[in-house]
């Protein structure tokens, strides 16, 4: 059973860390990554079987692929949190020499990250490619991947979104961050996404919704998808979240997706999120 | 060593039809093997493996992006992927691709790429890409090879699967003649010379090599011997033998049916230049589209033809 309130607090840590990487380096995504908080949070600390001593290959293992590689702060306060590296590693976010890049890679060897994301609509495509090598070495484990709305933009999403209902690739889950929001404006301005679940559905996958930001309904609905999997159908959680989530002033805008808070700022946000866990120290 | 005329015809073949036959026999070798194809598996000459091996092959339909990428993951997990398509769908369409999912991520994934150059013939210049190699061997980490014959084909096919890293091997379209042994063996990144000479120095790769042996037994006639390097990887480059080659030889003809810039002619004049500045003379399209037409008669249009390699030969000489 879920100890809800811990995963909570989990969360809320991963949200300080996010607010005081970007702020460290002066750049960086807060608004996605703290959005996506939960998820994450959820992932590494309740429903993946996964080991931070870390094989790139991930046989016997669930695997978690990051499409929108620019939630780099959320996916490495997380890894780091749940093991991969040491937190005050968290210190050197985009700094030279180091391996915390702006966005995710291999190059620099960062245990956790298995694919290089940045570019935007490459991850899915990645995602099948894995569950595929999966089902090839009779391994019985799940692929998730994370993908932002405004990335279904991309061509490729839907490329990718016909081939795995076609090869009935039944042991991957794919979570849309469906924020309404990307870095020009929300998605129904700049275009829109139209009806995404009838979308996703067409392309013959299981689709199903959840709250992003409510832990409950996360661990519910991913625990209910795994059920359905071997289905012959791929599954597909729209994620509603709230860009900024867990900062009053970043919250329900566009404006902090790829924008750092400043000093004072930081410390705005800060006072809004509890040290659960430790802050990562200072360098 | 041999001399050019002990070069000994063996039949004749495409380079695909080596790919094809390469890789039912490295699918026999190593079950990590896997293929992938974008609607193009008569093309590919990939049947064979398929009828073998159903379960280790993906067909992708017409969405090579999507191709790479799963090619990336399959290689994430251990698999060996090869994914198969034409050389502009294989390079320019899916650049990103290639260069985020694949090489920038390490990826063990041997884009092997048909159809490439004029010699594809009649479907005209949308399909002839003639600047694949200078995209693909930008891309750090990527080994790029133009194998020259059936059997060399074949062999590379093989070879690439030891090697752990991507790798691009691109081959082509028409029947070829067959000059390399079947038992020849394959080493990336080394040269291999097709004939001893002393007055000039030939580095061809892909078709071109046929074309340049044309070329040096005609040469021979007049009294000038030719040492040819057949440079089947671009990438890494045969450094060493092409500078002791030309140290001896004192001039260099480059062949390729490629762009000239950002081609073979372009990596061997920047050795030259920072090591031992020889007169050099590449042989290749120069910077315009291809066309419509039959192979050869492309070839010698756009500069690609015997006599050109000729000229380019005479040319050098007498810059010495």
């Amino acid at each position: 059973m879920a100890d809800i309130a811990e995963l909570k607090k989990t969360a809320t840590q991963i949200r300080r860390d996010i607010i005081r990487m970007v702020n460290s380096a002066s750049s960086g995504h807060p608004g996605g990554s703290l959005g996506c908080a939960d998820i994450f949070t959820a992932l590494y600390f309740e429903i993946l079987d996964h080991d931070p001593s870390f094989n790139m290959d991930g046989k016997g293992e669930d695997m978690f692929f990051l499409s929108n590689g620019h939630v780099s702060p959320v996916f490495y306060s997380t890894l780091a949190r749940s093991g991969y590296f040491d937190i005050a590693e968290l210190a050197t976010f985009r700094e030279i020499n180091g391996r915390l890049q702006g966005h995710p890679t291999t190059h620099e060897g960062l245990p956790g990250v298995r694919i290089a994301s940045g570019s935007l609509g490459q991850g899915l495509s990645v995602a099948i490619g894995v569950a595929l090598s999966k089902r090839l070495y009779g391994d019985d484990k799940t692929v998730f991947v994370l993908t932002g709305d405004g990335e279904l933009q991309e061509g490729q999403i839907w490329e990718a979104a016909m081939f795995a209902p076609h090869h009935k690739v039944d042991n991957l889950i794919l979570i849309v961050d469906w924020n309404g929001q990307q870095i020009d404006g929300p998605n129904d301005e700049v275009i829109s996404l139209g009806d995404l679940p009838a979308k996703w559905k067409a392309f013959g996958w299981e689709v199903m919704q959840m709250d992003g930001n409510n832990m409950q309904d996360i661990i519910e609905t991913v625990t209910q998808a795994k059920s359905k999997l071997g289905n012959n159908k791929p599954i597909c959680i729209l994620m509603k979240t709230v860009m900024g989530q867990g900062v009053d002033f970043m919250m329900h805008t566009h404006a902090w997706h790829g924008k750092a808070p400043n000093d004072e700022q930081t410390e705005i946000a800060l006072s809004q999120l509890e040290e659960t866990l430790g802050d990562y120290p200072n360098p | 060593m041999q001399h050019i005329n002990d070069i000994e015809v063996l039949g004749k073949k495409a380079t695909r039809d080596g790919f094809g036959a390469g890789l039912l026999e490295v699918g026999r070798n190593n079950s990590e093997v896997v293929a992938l194809c974008a609607d193009l598996i008569g093309s590919l000459k990939m049947n064979a493996f398929i009828d073998e091996f159903p379960d280790r092959f993906y067909q992708v339909g017409i969405a090579e992006a999507n191709m790479m990428g799963i090619a990336a993951g399959l290689a994430t997990g251990g698999k060996i992927p090869y994914t198969g398509t034409f050389a502009n769908f294989s390079t320019g369409r899916v650049y990103d691709q290639l260069r985020q999912s694949i090489a920038y991520s390490h990826k063990n994934v041997k884009v092997c790429a048909s159809h490439a150059g004029l010699t594809l013939g009649e479907d005209g210049a949308t399909h002839q890409i003639l600047e694949d190699i200078g995209l693909m061997k930008m891309l750090p980490g990527f080994t790029v090879i133009n194998p020259c014959d059936y059997n060399q084909t074949k062999a590379a096919t093989i070879a690439i699967a030891d090697y752990q890293g991507p790798v691009y091997l691109r081959f082509g379209r028409p029947g070829w003649p067959i000059f390399i042994p079947e038992n020849q063996p394959f080493v990336i990144g080394k040269a291999l010379k097709l004939a001893e000479g002393t007055d000039v120095t030939i580095c061809a790769t892909g078709h071109m090599v046929w074309q340049s042996i044309e070329a040096a037994k005609q040469l021979e006639l007049e009294g000038i011997s030719v040492e040819l390097l057949n440079i089947h990887t671009i990438k890494p480059l045969d450094n060493e033998a092409i500078l002791a080659s030309v140290a001896k030889t004192g001039c260099l003809v480059s062949a390729e049916e490629h762009q000239k810039l950002g081609g073979l002619g372009g990596s061997i004049a920047s050795l030259l230049g920072s090591h031992d500045p020889k007169p050099i003379e590449l042989v290749g399209v120069n910077d315009t589209f291809g066309e419509s037409g039959k192979p050869t008669d492309l070839l010698d249009k756009f500069g690609l033809g015997v006599k050109d390699v000729i000229s380019a030969v005479r040319q050098v000489i007498s810059r010495k």
